[in-house]
């Protein structure tokens, strides 16, 4: 099925980035003192799409990283979005609309409104 | 160290079926130190990893049941978006003790030993509508089996999706519970359909969290590497392993672990 390939595709993409950030990421700064104790928020350029496309194109390496999650995370959706054209195809109308609802509720949760 | 730790996490994972998302947050929480936030983030991004690499070849054998998975996803969807939003605002020690009876109970769970429900004879009225049914493989060919209670699996999986939402894991015991024992599905197909659920939900709050900024790439890079490989490992050490016994063991170490999440909470040290 190709929704097997495309979720596989998926994620070793994403692990690829992740751990071609984290290289970057490690070799910039060899000495990571772990200070994740306190929670201050990621700064604002990790958190929106657009911001981490920017930031990836400069080379940082947690942006590539950040990239790497967001594709992890755009995966499944990918995955629903395959599935509302396998139900059209289907000429399942019931089952499109209800893959379309929880596409819109994935998409909504990934930008909130921003991009 | 973190991706040592996300490797046993993940390893442990995959041989006992409780998932590495429950493993994870109190491992970064109670042995590293890390805020419950940076956790939850880290773990939930894990899940989606693990889940969507798993469900890959479930899909392929027929054993997923999409239109039932699919239309839970809604209530999953909805529910992980709530918990999201409802982890920004409960402070962190609360969503410690919560986690910690989440613990409990999957603890309790993995130690039942499961009897088959009495597939159903008749379809419940919504799943006719939406065409529910299907078929699984058998060696003696495919099994037709019928969908009930639909409005129940529907509010469950809302449940499933609040708890994943909230505390990073993939809540597949509540699915798979859900499905099996409201919904009479074969627990082959719950659980596979479960493990092709979880991925989108968890998904749907990482989006949330990303958004706020809960999601750091210096720990999730380890812990999602880690569990990766480590649950890869453990599939395929899955056929030689003793499962019971090392169920037996999880339990037994998860019980303790939840109590000290709760404790931690309790006390405000979390």
């Amino acid at each position: 099925m190709a929704i097997g390939t495309l979720l596989r595709t998926g994620v070793v993409l994403s692990a690829l980035l992740v751990f071609v950030g984290g290289m970057v990421y490690v070799f910039r700064h060899p000495s990571i003192p772990i200070n994740y104790r306190t929670f201050s928020g990621e700064p604002d350029n990790l958190r929106h799409i657009a911001g981490i496309v920017q930031a990836s194109l400069s080379f940082h390496g947690r942006a590539i990283i950040q990239l790497g999650l967001l594709l992890l995370i755009a995966t499944p959706v990918m995955r629903v979005a395959f599935s509302v054209f396998a139900f059209a195809m289907e000429k399942d109308w019931k089952y499109v609309v209800v893959t379309l609802i929880v596409l819109v509720l994935l998409l909504y949760s990934l930008t909130e409104g921003h991009l | 160290m973190v991706f040592v730790g996300s490797l046993l996490a993940g390893f442990l994972g995959s041989l006992t079926g409780l998932g590495g998302g429950v493993v994870i947050v109190p491992l970064l929480t109670l042995a590293f130190g890390v805020d419950i936030r940076y956790a939850i983030g880290a773990s939930l991004v894990s899940v989606i990893a693990t889940s969507s690499g798993a469900a890959a070849a479930y899909v392929r054998e027929g054993f997923s049941n999409i239109r039932v998975g699919m239309f839970l996803e809604i209530a999953t969807t909805f529910g992980a978006i709530g918990g999201a939003f409802l982890a920004v605002r409960l402070p962190t020690s609360i969503i410690a003790i919560i986690f910690g009876v989440v613990l409990l109970y999957s603890a309790y769970i993995s130690l039942r030993t499961h009897q088959d429900s009495h597939l159903s004879e008749a379809s419940g009225p919504l799943a006719k509508w939406l065409k529910m049914d299907g078929t699984y493989p058998t060696p003696e060919g495919l099994q037709h089996y019928h969908v009930q209670n639909v409005p129940m699996g529907f509010g469950l999986m809302y449940l499933a999706g609040v708890l994943s939402g909230l505390l990073g894991i993939g809540s597949g015991a509540v699915k798979v519970l859900a499905m099996d024992q409201a919904m009479r599905l074969p627990f082959k197909v719950s659980t596979t359909t479960s493990n092709f659920m979880i991925g989108v939900t968890a998904a749907a709050s990482a989006g949330i969290y990303l958004n706020r900024g809960y999601v750091d790439p210096g720990l999730a890079m380890p812990v999602m590497l880690g569990v990766l490989l480590g649950s890869l490992a453990g599939a395929r050490l899955l056929a030689g392993a003793n499962v019971r016994v090392l169920r037996f063991v999880f339990a037994v170490v998860i019980a303790a672990v939840a109590i000290e999440m709760i404790f931690n909470g309790a006390s405000r040290r979390l």
